[in-house]
């Protein structure tokens, strides 16, 4: 028998040091169902345990900083859509922020409040799809498509205020490009009363499920100090215990005026990341409540204020370029590039959906930005991946994968 | 305590003396210039001091100053006291010829792929990095595209045609 398969071998080239191999090279990705994103790991196997992994990742890379040195600011907006595109709204706001931090722009708290709905919202919409990703991923997939016709609503609110839905370039620098209108106000009412009954049923489904919790408990999981020095933020670093939160630490946008909890884990395992976005939504739908009864009590001229008065910044309304010579000086001046903004450096962040998303941008007093990094929370953790499958199942780093809540187009800018 | 930006400085300059330079606090966030061959000493002395305590890397990037002779390329640590809530900035300066920093990945595990996107952009050679090659752009890559002197491509430009991307052409 031996001979055959000698004789067999002679005519196949097989790669260098493969007979004697003991494990198994094994290629996750790019595309791949249980990847969830354009990225690559290279596994080497014994059996079904993973000894080692080594990931790949750019292949959506598309230079965004690059790009960000020949636009005005207001052109970077859509940039940012384009990292984190299961909470783009937070991306924006957040480079809304930095920009005004530059320029030196005081939002009115309205604009303030309305910003927190919509980033809330998109906080619960990148949590909603990562449990229930790590659902599907567990054999569960009736949890998804439940929750995701909440998704598609909290899209239509999005929709309803700026006209798109996934990439969705939300807001100005100052505030928004325009009022919310009742439908949107209506349909953050809807949401507030129907999704509430819907997590509670999507979480009955998984918490206390035995298969479930089985899957996910004791796997893929990292002490708090490991994740402090892989650059943990977020979800992931909360559910190992480290109660570090962009909003209550170093509060934008009004987060203080809110009263909600920052929920944490223990064992920063699957499971525990699990439990963590679930409270995150249940607190974030609290903050919706809040602002939403804030955004309310505005009476008067206050109820319909939704920009900063910055008109070197926020471009004017059209009717009013058409009619109105000081807003078409404007218009002209900010769209011809004649505002140059001030020389500095800024670094703010925001909570994002799965992490610190920060902004570095140094501005050297031209049009466009000299230098922009994005500090990308996915890019910095994916490395700890390598580390945390070691040793473990082949199908419980699947989970791990995307309870890491790994988002290709955050990773490769 | 209330670990203020003086406070940082005072402490970090009885240590260093004259090798802190640039000290500025834009938009209230303390910035300081060290020596290149300083810097893997800085950091570890403001991680391990139990005043200072800054034991988390938030973001390490580079740039490209091309008018700034012999100190052409910069590191930029983005470093961040979690207890007290302070953030630091520190930067290196080094010449494009000869462009080596030492890695910060014994320090922070987070530095090794930061680091390897920082030589991706802009051929800053980490003294000492586990495995410093290319991670978001293709390995066969020559150039480091994001040093100034790569221009973004000239969008008017009439010499490609290019007719599925709307340049050039008939249409």
């Amino acid at each position: 028998m031996s001979e055959i398969i000698q004789q067999e071998q002679q005519h196949v080239r097989l790669p260098e040091g493969s007979i004697g191999k003991q494990t198994t090279t094994l290629n996750l990705g790019p595309t791949h169902p249980a990847t969830h994103g354009v990225f690559q790991n290279i596994l080497e196997v014994d059996g079904e345990r993973i000894v080692s992994a080594e990931q790949t990742v750019g292949y959506i890379h598309r230079a965004f900083e690059k790009i960000a040195e020949r636009r005005p600011l207001y052109q970077i907006t859509p940039l940012t859509d384009r990292l984190n595109y299961c909470s783009a709204p937070i991306n924006n706001m957040g480079w809304h922020l930095t920009c005004e931090k530059l320029l030196g722009v005081k939002t009115p708290k309205r604009v303030d409040y309305l910003r927190v709905i919509i980033m809330e919202l998109a906080r619960i919409s990148d949590h909603l799809i990562c449990n229930s990703i790590v659902g599907v991923d567990t054999g569960a997939f009736t949890g998804f498509l439940y929750v995701m016709q909440y998704r598609e609503l909290i899209y239509e609110i999005y929709e309803e205020i700026c006209g798109s839905r996934l990439t969705t370039n939300i807001g100005r620098i100052g505030g928004f490009e325009r009022d919310f209108t009742n439908t949107a106000f209506e349909k953050i009412e809807r949401f507030l009363k129907e999704y509430p009954v819907v997590l509670k049923e999507f979480e009955t489904l998984f918490q206390r499920n035995r298969i479930f919790m089985e899957r996910t408990m004791g796997t893929g999981a990292i002490a708090a100090d490991r994740a402090l020095n892989y650059g943990f933020t977020g979800p992931n670093l909360r559910a190992t215990g480290v109660d570090y939160d962009v909003r209550v630490t170093s509060p934008y946008s009004s987060y203080e005026d809110f009263d909600f909890e920052i929920p944490v884990g223990t064992t920063g395992d699957n499971y525990d990341r699990w439990l963590v976005r679930n409270q995150e939504m249940w607190q974030s739908l609290r903050i919706i409540e809040q602002a939403y009864r804030k955004v309310q009590e505005f009476k008067g001229e206050e109820a319909t204020i939704y920009h900063a008065d910055v008109p070197e910044y926020y471009l004017p309304k059209k009717e009013d370029v058409y009619t109105k010579m000081e807003a078409l000086i404007w218009h002209f001046k900010i769209i011809m590039g004649e505002i140059d903004m001030p020389k500095g450096e800024v670094y703010q962040a925001v909570e994002g959906g799965n992490g610190e998303v920060g902004y570095y941008l140094i501005s050297d007093g031209g049009r466009a930005p000299f230098r922009l990094h994005f500090r990308r929370p996915c890019f910095i953790y994916y490395q700890a991946f390598s580390e945390i499958s070691e040793g473990a199942m082949l199908s419980d780093a699947i989970i791990t994968l995307s309870s890491l809540n790994l988002i290709a187009g955050e990773m490769d800018a | 305590m209330v670990l203020t930006n003086e406070y940082i400085t005072q402490r970090l300059t009885e240590k260093f003396g004259e090798s802190i330079s640039n000290v500025e606090e834009p938009y209230g966030l303390l910035t300081f210039e060290v020596p290149k061959d300083l810097n893997l000493k800085v950091m570890q002395f403001l991680q391990d001091d139990p005043d200072l305590a800054f034991r988390f890397l938030t973001d390490l990037c580079g740039v490209h100053y091309p008018d700034q002779k012999g100190r052409e390329l910069a590191v930029v640590y983005h470093l961040h006291n979690m207890a007290e809530n302070v953030r630091i900035r520190m930067k290196v300066f080094t010449d494009v010829q000869q462009p080596d920093v030492f890695t910060a990945t014994s320090l922070y595990q987070s530095a090794n792929w930061q680091e390897r996107e920082t030589y991706d952009f802009y051929g800053i050679n980490f003294v000492g990095h586990p495995n410093l090659k290319r991670i978001l752009n293709v390995e066969e890559m020559d150039y480091f595209p994001l040093r100034k002197e790569y221009p973004l491509e000239d969008q008017t430009r009439i010499d490609k045609d290019d007719e599925m991307f709307g340049r050039g052409g008939s249409i």
